[in-house]
């Protein structure tokens, strides 16, 4: 099944003039290179996110610090939850789902090559708008810089009364702009998944990862709209006399509440379904077991789909909404709890009686596990409303969602990288390196976000520039702060690694995890056609069947 | 029905039996060494009754997590790879019905018991009457500080809410009406209540019982603009005699003594009028903190800093100084004008 033999047309192009390969990356519109470029943005901007959560922190070591004025804090963390949710999590994830969903159902790009990389750039340029606020958003008397609302933006606080300039105009455009990105790559995404399959590759036999894309893709296709409305009515308030939420002239700041949050809580399961999609894929080759329960595994994940589409206002639990409504939040929030115990228990299964392997990926994976399972609990007990009208918006829920961000998503996110780092280089990365990063993450995620909880249960709220001596805070911020920097540490690390192993790494070969799906037929890097013959399979494991002839998955599934 | 209905009693009961005793022991136990606004330290009726439901929600994650992690940790060291490994793939296993069957089934007991207690809870703070002894207090919520009035008493006053202690056998609960003058603001005394937001255009309800007399401390819980962290909340909870005190003198005009007439001339035809108030006098703007009897109050700036004469000239030369971002404008008196003003003040009893 080796396929050493295609001729790569790569080694001619190290010779090529610079100037000429970067216009080949700009002007592509390979899959491969789209996905590595989302993902080579994201993680610029997850240095960019990083040193704003920095700097908070460093304000908040201690009380009544002195290190930022109140302006300058209010801006990190809009400009941190912008950029972390925008232009991080939502890129990085596309960036995955676009290099590998073609490779892992066999086919030879997206859907749409040229809708993708018209995606990427509008995302790009998003970005870009975003920071430009720094210098271009000066306005009347110098009010604005960058965006100050906070990233949920509440009204009547983005209106012009209380936000002068063009700092929130920016943040509006910035955000429409990538969001019309995102609807392009979910689009793509659908139809590359429903319309390209490799011959056999029925839907039930499509790798977990493909399925769990497909539903992040109609999540993304769903929620999206309402933002993107949400914007434009917000613009038209500011600047063509419009009255949706301007509270002063008759609007309603609930409502932005509820455009927003609708977005907001499918957004969370658009960022956390890829992640189950890495872990999904992993589990299994460290396991060296099929992944227990496939059937039951997509069930959950639409399910899970379903829900997140009825339990956004468990994010207004304070608003004041009826006590029917908040009811129904609770239950509709508790229930979502179901499908994803469902998940856990089926990824442990997964491992149950196998020969677990604790390479870098699998070390994240396991990490992720008991990360998520904390997150999760949390949840549900923000998810009892009365139990929420005490830990809402305070650093209780600032550690629960980074907990799910950090702990789930980043950590799953770590374990893809390493997975298919070797893939998508053809290099493999230090293993060493790789535990090093890991443990230092561990203990830096830990520090932070654990003791993070407290302050949260001691009253402190969050979105606070300083804070009162004698509220029992002070040593809990200090160890959150401490935390902070081995996690910086874990990412120079990560990153060190990355550019080293690429660089000076061994060849990876083109299966060296001896894994089970398509992607891992092809070499490393894959060629731009990814495969000289269309595959064809028979199971979810085409590469188990190819490797073990003499008991092959097709048989039971 | 019938099974639910008891079933939910029962829960309640669970859920009162751990408030009530635990709550008292906890509350003295933790209060004043951990934090004056520690959610696990509740001295009043609807804080009491969601730390009940905390516990019971505590317990059942609880047992989840030891329960999946021990799986999670038995699954990680007894099916790690060994160094004798032969090599050969172990035994694939694709599922089993019977399995997810039950890993479904029992989630969905536990949510029904969690939904069940909770929505009780709900019910029991949101659906609570108002007794015709409540008090009845207007809070508004300002960038960046409180106003209170309490309508049919002719009390106004700011960041300092009073409020009378409340017998557990004979409940004499404050009902607070929330509205906001601008943005949004979130009303958040831990140890009384959980926090209800205060929203432009809208009208929400709150309600506290506190069984204890005392200071109690919160802040402002939703973001609302630049000084969002220093919009701080004080309940003095106070018997029932020092509460009607206090609403006697302040429902009076401060008495002004001829001694501070020139700072009183100086505050009457400046700006400051346009937006504070003195009863009794020409000034009653209304976008800053009435100032009728400010001397009563221990903080200035919603609790940013003492109410001592030497904060209040630094506060009226430059807000800034306590409170960057302050709606206050620098008012630029001279040294003179500073003093006398700030003499004037001190008279506002």
């Amino acid at each position: 099944m080796s396929t050493d033999s295609i001729a790569l047309p790569r080694p001619r192009e190290a010779s090529r003039p610079l100037v000429d390969q970067l216009h080949d990356w700009v002007t592509t519109v390979d899959h491969k290179r789209l996905g590595i470029m989302y993902i080579l943005f994201a993680l610029f901007f997850l240095v960019v996110g990083g040193i704003e959560a920095t700097i908070m922190r460093i304000q908040l070591i201690r009380p009544q610090n002195d290190f930022v004025s109140p302006e300058v804090f209010n801006r990190m963390f809009t400009m941190h939850g912008t950029t972390m949710i925008f232009f991080v999590a939502m890129p990085i994830l596309f960036g995955f789902a676009n290099y590998l969903v073609p490779l892992m159902i066999g086919a030879r790009d997206m859907a749409f090559p040229r809708l993708n990389a018209f995606s990427f750039w509008l995302s790009a340029f998003g970005g870009i708008l975003l920071y430009f606020s720094l210098v271009g958003a000066n306005g009347l008397y110098g009010a604005g810089n960058a965006p100050d609302v906070g990233w949920f933006a509440y009204a009547p606080l983005t209106a012009q009364t209380f936000s002068r300039g063009h700092s929130t105009d920016f943040w509006t455009l910035a955000v429409l702009v990538s969001g019309f990105g995102s609807i392009g790559t979910a689009i793509n995404i659908l139809a590359t998944i429903l319309c390209l399959r490799c011959p056999g590759m029925k839907l039930g036999k499509m790798p977990l990862l493909a399925w769990l894309n497909l539903v992040m893709a109609g999540l993304v296709l769903l929620a999206i709209g309402p933002l993107t409305a949400a914007q434009m009515m917000l613009s038209l308030d500011r600047y063509l006399g419009a009255h949706f939420f301007d509270t002063q002239a008759g609007g309603s700041a609930v409502i932005w509440m509820h455009f927003f949050w609708i977005f907001g809580h499918p957004e969370v399961y658009v960022l956390v379904i890829p992640a189950f999609a890495f872990v999904s894929e992993i589990i299994p080759v460290f396991s060296r077991k099929a992944m227990f329960g496939y059937p039951i595994m997509v069930a959950a994940t639409v399910a899970i789909g379903f829900l997140s589409m009825a339990v956004w206002a468990h994010h207004m639990f304070t608003v004041g909404l009826s006590s029917n409504a908040n009811t129904f939040f609770v239950l509709s929030t508790m229930a979502i709890g179901v499908p994803t115990g469902i998940k856990i228990f089926n990824w442990l299964a997964t491992m149950w009686g196998g020969k677990i392997h604790f390479q870098t990926p699998m070390l994240f994976c396991i990490a992720f596990l008991f990360q998520f399972l904390i997150a999760g609990l949390t949840g549900i007990m923000l998810s009892a409303a009365p139990f929420d009208w005490q830990l809402g918006n305070s650093y209780f829920v600032v550690a629960h969602f980074h907990y799910v961000i950090v702990g789930g998503i980043l950590f799953a996110l770590f374990g893809a990288f390493y997975y298919w780092f070797p893939k998508m280089s053809g290099k493999m990365y230090n293993e060493t390196l790789g535990k090093v990063h890991f443990w230092l993450f561990v203990l830096g995620f830990h520090l932070t976000f654990d003791f993070m909880h407290v302050p949260g249960v001691l009253g402190m709220p969050r979105r606070i520039y300083t804070y009162e001596p004698g509220r029992g805070w002070d040593t809990w911020n200090l160890i959150v702060t401490i935390g902070v920097f081995f996690q910086a540490l874990g990412i120079l690390v990560f990153i060190g690694n990355l550019v080293w192993s690429r660089v000076k790494g061994n060849a990876a070969g083109s299966d060296p995890w001896d894994a089970w799906t398509l992607e891992w037929t092809t070499s490393s890097p894959p060629p731009a056609y990814n495969f000289a013959i269309i595959p064809t399979v028979k199971s979810r494991r085409p590469l188990w069947d190819l490797k073990h002839p003499e008991d092959p998955d097709w048989k039971y599934e | 029905m019938a099974m639910n209905n008891s079933f939910t009693r029962c829960a309640l009961k669970v859920i009162v039996a751990l408030s009530s005793p635990m709550t008292r022991s906890f509350a003295q136990a933790t209060a004043p060494p951990l934090s004056p606004t520690n959610i696990f330290a509740p001295v009043s009726t609807p804080a009491d009754t969601i730390f009940g439901l905390s516990l019971f929600v505590l317990a059942i994650t609880a047992a989840i997590f030891v329960t999946v992690f021990a799986l999670l940790a038995y699954a990680v060291v007894r099916f790690r790879k060994r160094s004798d490994d032969d090599g050969r793939e172990p035994p694939q296993v694709y599922g089993s019905n019977q399995v997810e069957l039950a890993w479904t089934v029992i989630p969905v007991l536990v949510v029904v018991a969690l939904f069940m207690a909770t929505a009780r809870v709900i019910g029991s703070v949101q659906k609570a009457a108002q007794p015709s002894n409540a008090i009845e207090v207007i809070a508004i919520g300002h960038q960046f500080w409180w106003e209170y009035r309490y309508p049919g008493l002719h009390v106004v006053t700011a960041n300092e809410l009073h409020v009378p202690v409340s017998d557990p056998a004979h409940p004499t609960p404050t009902f607070i009406k929330l509205l906001s003058a601008d943005t949004d603001h979130s009303y958040w005394v831990p140890r009384l209540a959980g926090k209800t937001d205060l929203i432009p255009n809208r009208t929400n309800h709150m309600w506290i019982a506190p069984r204890e007399t005392g200071l109690y401390l919160g802040q402002c819980a939703q973001y609302c603009g630049t000084q969002h962290a220093k919009m701080l909340l004080r309940v003095y909870v106070q018997s029932r005699d020092d509460f009607d005190r206090w609403i006697q003198e302040q429902s009076q005009a401060p008495s002004l003594s001829g001694a501070a007439s020139e700072g009183r001339h100086i505050f009457e035809t400046t700006a400051c009028i346009n937006c504070h108030a003195v009863a009794g006098t020409v000034a009653d703007g209304r976008f800053g903190p009435d100032l009728s009897h400010l001397m009563s109050r221990e903080t200035i700036a919603a609790g940013a800093a003492p109410n001592t004469p030497e904060n209040l000239r630094r506060w009226i030369q430059n807000p800034d100084s306590i409170k960057p971002g302050s709606r206050m404008p620098a008012m630029e008196l001279s040294d003179r004008e500073l003093d006398a003003v700030t003499t004037y003040l001190t008279t506002l009893r």
